[in-house]
């Protein structure tokens, strides 16, 4: 218990921690400040005026289908070459219905909790689990590389209880920001939502939603917390790190991206990381596959479909885990300290 | 004496596929008895900081028995490790950390009372720079924080590896001080260092270890005397009675090395024999000096690592006991 207060002190006292923290929070601050400022309350005078304002949209696309058509029979009937500008059955020209054009597309944007506070919640859980991430790769690289562990491993033989206490510490001190920051966050787009936007319809299963969004973020931090670590751990540097995700995101990721598409592969998002980073934050991603055609009963083509799911995101973020975190341990058990 | 630390066989291999392999401990042999103050020595790459390691639980041995303070290690280390304290190497903390802070943290780790922390720093003078970070220090200002991070839990057994290192004159001696007042306190005190002449002030045995294994050990006055030649230098009143007192004592059977000025003569058990002889063939000496071995020069006979004008010396050119070749290795019954 000493050894996990003395690291807990370790990890507030590192100015790293402390800097990086303060970054993202206030990183997370401009994102709830900026969307305060971007949205509007509507009221009745803004709805009518948007209303009117479709309305003239709808005469003026009524108007100028006309103008066409009429363009159209003339170019046809004086036999003069269209070059493609008309088609050849000129009565297909026509204006958009009434009720295509939108009242809201002029009106200003305005923050709806209920449809869009489970979307920033993405944002919230990248930006704490690249804090975490960092964090946790400069907590123990830096004590590998400065000798630090060593020192420690003088007093503490025990390797494996060192470095799991070490990690303890480091997701308790993650957690003991993400969850506070999650409450001032929901908070925040609340307030937003009753200043600038609307929060009618929050049903008990919107919170509901939310909570579960909000709970799979903590997760995800602490999960890429414990992949920094870990990786960090097994270099013995921080560089280690954060080489690696830079070379699995460059060459792994976007270079990947590059071949697949070259080879066509369908689906190709399918063999990409932040896919299944999405979609364990939203539950489900569908990919389409635009070279196929699914017909309906309308006669419609629909491209074919693949659901990734929030629980194969699971079994990939596990495996990650107990994969990077286990050769950590191996590591750290079976290496000579020198 | 009961024995705080022995090593019997340790041996510790490193493989390499481009390189081969290298025996960095190669059946290594080490006893430290209580209260004293023990050196260890070697040569660069002679396996000094690689027992240290392998002693503290840092690097895994591939065989051989080690005991600390009466309990098999590794295994028993997490149950000792509190009454060992050790520096190993140059000291490496974390700079952006303050002394305090650094000493504070062990402390916390390893359960000592907070006070401890005061006491430690008054004690190698870092008393009124605890509060400045660790990255602003000189070498030998970590040196002292690296010694008071040994001393904070009060250790049975002091492990200290070049602790003079980046000292100035007065810090070696200030060390020296504490080396003893710690000895005589009752702590063990095993110290690694290439300053010879520090080592032989203030231990009371060495173990001198070359190329992975031992090659001399002992009280330091033993190992001085099984090294020394016996030699001793004569200078007569008149320089041109050379000659003639060199016949004299060769016919007495005496190996003598003759010297513009002086002579040299070696396997003489009592001086006043040489004045004897010398008087009685109205010789007359004007100095009889028995010439006295040190550490350094015992170091440099036992590894072979004296320096040759015109060679340049690689690092694991020394003696390896047993090797073809060397010669002096286990002389005096020293050795393995």
């Amino acid at each position: 218990m000493s050894l996990y207060r003395t690291e807990l002190r370790r990890l507030t006292k590192r100015r790293f921690t402390r800097y990086m923290t303060l970054l993202g929070l206030l990183v997370l601050a401009a994102v709830v400040v900026g969307v305060f400022f971007t949205n509007q309350k509507i009221d009745a005078g803004q709805l009518a005026q948007a209303e009117r304002q479709a309305d003239q949209q709808y005469q003026e696309q009524v108007r100028w289908s006309e103008r066409d058509r009429a363009e159209c029979e003339k170019a046809k009937t004086a036999g003069t070459p269209s070059d493609g500008r008309y088609p050849d059955d000129c009565s297909v020209i026509t204006a958009p219905s009434r009720d295509q054009i939108e009242a809201e597309w002029f009106l200003p944007s305005t923050f709806n909790f209920r449809e869009t506070f489970d979307e920033t919640l993405i944002p919230f859980a990248a930006i704490l689990a690249l804090v975490g991430f960092v964090v946790g790769a400069s907590f123990v690289g830096a004590e590998w590389s400065t000798g630090g562990m060593m020192n420690l491993l003088l007093w503490r033989p025990r390797r494996l209880t060192v470095l799991l206490t070490k990690l303890a510490a480091l997701l308790t001190g993650m957690l003991a920001v993400t969850l506070p920051a999650a409450v001032l966050w929901f908070a925040g787009f609340w307030a937003v939502a009753t200043f600038r936007g609307s929060t009618e319809k929050v049903t008990s299963g919107v919170w509901q939603s939310a909570m579960l969004t909000g709970v799979r973020g903590v997760v995800l931090v602490l999960v890429l917390t414990t992949l920094g670590f870990a990786l960090a751990s097994l270099g013995r540097h921080t560089a280690m790190a954060l080489g690696g995700v830079v070379a699995v995101m460059v060459v792994g990721q976007f270079g990947l991206g590059i071949l697949l598409s070259m080879a066509s592969v369908k689906f190709a998002e399918a063999w990409l990381l932040p896919t299944y980073i999405l979609a364990w934050m939203t539950k489900t991603v569908t990919l389409q596959n635009w070279d196929s055609c699914n017909a309906t009963y309308y006669g419609e083509c629909k491209p074919e479909t693949m659901d990734i799911t929030w629980q194969q995101s699971s079994v990939l973020l596990s495996v990650a885990v107990v994969a990077i975190l286990g050769a950590a341990l191996w590591a750290m058990r079976r290496r000579d300290v020198s | 004496m009961p024995a705080v630390l022995e090593i019997e066989g340790l041996r510790k291999t490193y493989k390499n596929r481009r390189r081969g392999t290298r025996n960095a401990l190669d059946g290594f042999d080490m006893r430290v008895d209580a209260g004293q103050v023990h050196g260890f020595l070697g040569p660069n790459g002679s396996g000094k900081t690689t027992t240290l390691r392998t002693l503290l639980g840092l690097i895994r041995p591939d065989g051989g028995r080690m005991v600390l303070l009466g309990q098999e290690v590794p295994h028993a280390l997490p149950a000792v490790a509190g009454q060992v304290g050790a520096i190993v190497e140059s000291p490496q903390f974390f700079p952006h950390f303050t002394a305090r802070d650094t000493l504070s943290l062990l402390a916390g780790a390893g359960e000592v009372p907070a006070n401890r922390v005061d006491e430690v720093l008054e004690l190698v003078g870092l008393r009124d720079r605890a509060g400045e970070r660790v990255k602003t220090y000189s070498l030998g200002m970590k040196q002292r924080l690296a010694v008071a991070s040994a001393l904070l839990k009060k250790p049975k057994l002091l492990i200290l590896d070049e602790p003079a290192n980046g000292l100035d004159p007065g810090g070696i001696r200030e060390m020296r001080t504490l080396m003893r007042n710690l000895a005589e306190s009752g702590m063990t005190v095993l110290l690694s260092s290439h300053i010879l002449g520090e080592i032989q002030l203030i231990c009371d045995s060495v173990t001198i270890i070359s190329l992975g294994r031992r090659v001399a050990f002992g009280p330091v006055d033993e190992v001085l005397a099984q090294h020394s030649s016996g030699a001793v230098r004569i200078r007569l009143e008149a320089v041109s009675d050379l000659p003639v007192a060199t016949e004299v004592l060769t016919q007495a059977g005496v190996r003598v090395t003759g010297h513009p000025d002086h002579l040299m003569v070696a396997g003489v058990d009592k001086p006043a024999t040489v004045t004897r002889l010398l008087a009685e063939r109205d010789l007359y000496v004007s100095e009889l000096a028995p010439i006295a071995v040190d550490l350094e020069s015992v170091f440099l006979e036992l590894t072979a690592t004296a320096p040759v004008p015109g060679q340049h010396r690689q690092v694991d050119e020394s003696m390896k006991v047993g090797g073809t070749g060397q010669s002096g290795a286990a002389g005096g019954g020293w050795g393995a």
